[in-house]
């Protein structure tokens, strides 16, 4: 088992590996998007409050969780960096960053497209969105320091830390709409408790949550593998693999 | 300790060598702030509404304008890496600059609050709010800005750059600082706030430095 750890954290292995997973994923990820979304779009009954509206929470609320442990999983990805220096490690920090910031990006546009049916406003200032409005500009922070950087050999190390820095939002973001009164609602899921709605509704969205997961970690694969190609480029392996193209 | 007081009086002398580095951004602030009367229009209802928010945005900036030089003189004339690779002690260098950002651009700003209430038409209660408070966050802001001038050490426009990094985590401190001045203004009771002000100071003084000086290593190991 350690074994295959230790096999993801040299470019070439790891490029070997997922070379071989990458199409099954993209399949998976493809067919239960679809699934989801057809689940969610035609056969979920609209609610009693919201009507139809409510259908935009299958593609708002699996963002936003995507969003918050994209950073995460970005804060272990570069603490792994910090301490064993494995530079697969800082590959991954590199190209999760503009896939969480996407998927905040889109977190925060479908919530604000829900908000306005329901709460009657695109935007309110509170706890929930602004703290994921910070989890965004935290996110091109990385990107912006990334690029300032460039290509200098303390680039990762830097972003690494800005990444870990960072990382005291997320609570603050998770259980902003426990402390302060806002007009976000609860969290649908929880460990310990049943979901406040009914089984046909909350079914779906596991379902959605489960293929964006999917998704997530076919594309953040994808640009590993673009990452591994470009910073490998002058080893043999990779002008073989390009031949062989 | 010996270390620490000596380079508070090494930074301290090089700082009022020139004392625009200290002035400039305090007359910035005052600037900004006097901006606000002339667009807003005169009214003292409007402007004591919009007091505390204009006070607060012009800290930050005015605090923001001197930080990315923290380490920057050192960097560029060496002295940076030769502290890294003598035996004294990082964090204790990172501390003692910290505290010398504060005493020149946040203990000012601080100073200027009452004349500045009184240009924005505040009352006592509200001076009162948002001196303490701008007491209690100035060395939170030299503290958390002190993580972004180290990532950006010895880079070309890095201020704009460590104004982008750092203010997502001033954003909490902003909002409970703002929120403390507008309840005093309103007469309510602040001691909440205080608490968390305190309480966010505690844990960047705890935990800013040394995510700094790891900065500052990492930024000089080039």
């Amino acid at each position: 088992m350690l074994n295959w750890f230790h096999r993801l954290g040299s470019p070439k292995s790891f490029f070997e590996m997922t070379g071989r997973w990458l199409t099954g994923l993209m399949v998976c990820s493809v067919l239960l998007l679809v699934t989801g979304a057809v689940w969610a779009l035609l056969f979920v009954p609209p609610d009693y409050q919201q009507g139809n509206s409510v259908r935009i929470m299958y593609i708002h609320v699996p963002a936003a969780i995507l969003a918050q442990s994209g950073y995460v999983m970005m804060a272990l990805a570069a603490s792994v960096f910090l301490i064993w220096r494995i530079k697969m490690a800082d590959v991954a920090v590199q190209c999760i960053a503009p896939l969480g910031a996407s998927i905040t990006f889109l977190a925060l546009i479908t919530g604000a497209i829900w908000g306005k049916p329901t709460w009657g406003t695109w935007w309110v200032w509170d706890a929930r969105l602004t703290s994921t409005l910070i989890l965004l500009f935290l996110y091109v922070g990385i990107i912006a320091l990334r690029a300032a950087l460039d290509r200098r050999a303390n680039a990762g190390r830097a972003c690494a830390i800005l990444a870990l820095v960072g990382v005291v939002n997320l609570p603050v973001i998770k259980y902003s709409v426990n402390w302060w009164f806002t007009l976000h609602q609860p969290a649908s899921f929880s460990l310990t408790e049943k979901p406040a709605m009914p089984v046909e509704m909350w079914m779906p969205l596991l379902f959605m949550v489960i293929a964006y997961y999917f998704f997530f970690f076919t594309v953040w694969i994808m640009r590993i593998r673009n990452e591994i190609l470009v910073r490998e480029r002058g080893a043999d392996w990779v002008r073989q693999w390009v031949v062989a193209k | 300790m010996r270390f620490f007081i000596a380079s508070l009086k090494r930074d301290l002398l090089v700082h009022f060598r020139k004392p625009s580095e200290i002035l400039n951004p305090l007359v910035f602030f005052i600037v900004v702030i006097s901006l606000f009367p002339l667009g807003l229009g005169p009214s003292p209802e409007q402007l004591s509404s919009v007091a505390p928010a204009v006070v607060w945005v012009a800290a930050l900036l005015a605090t923001l304008m001197s930080m990315d030089q923290m380490f920057s003189s050192d960097f560029e004339d060496g002295s940076l890496e030769q502290v890294l690779v003598s035996d004294q002690s990082l964090p204790v260098y990172v501390a003692a600059k910290i505290v010398v950002h504060w005493l020149l651009s946040g203990v000012p700003l601080v100073l200027l609050m009452p004349v500045i209430g009184l240009v924005l038409f505040v009352d006592g209660p509200g001076i009162w709010a948002m001196s303490i408070s701008l007491l209690l966050v100035s060395p939170t802001l030299s503290l958390l800005g002190s993580i972004g001038a180290a990532l950006t050490v010895g880079l070309p426009r890095g201020g704009l750059l460590v104004t982008i990094l750092i203010m997502p985590l001033y954003v909490p401190v902003l909002v409970f600082a703002t929120a403390m001045v507008q309840t005093a203004i309103g007469g309510g009771d602040v001691t909440g706030f205080v608490y968390w002000l305190l309480a966010i100071l505690l844990l960047s003084l705890s935990l800013a430095p040394l995510a700094a000086t790891a900065a500052v290593r990492i930024s000089v190991d080039q």
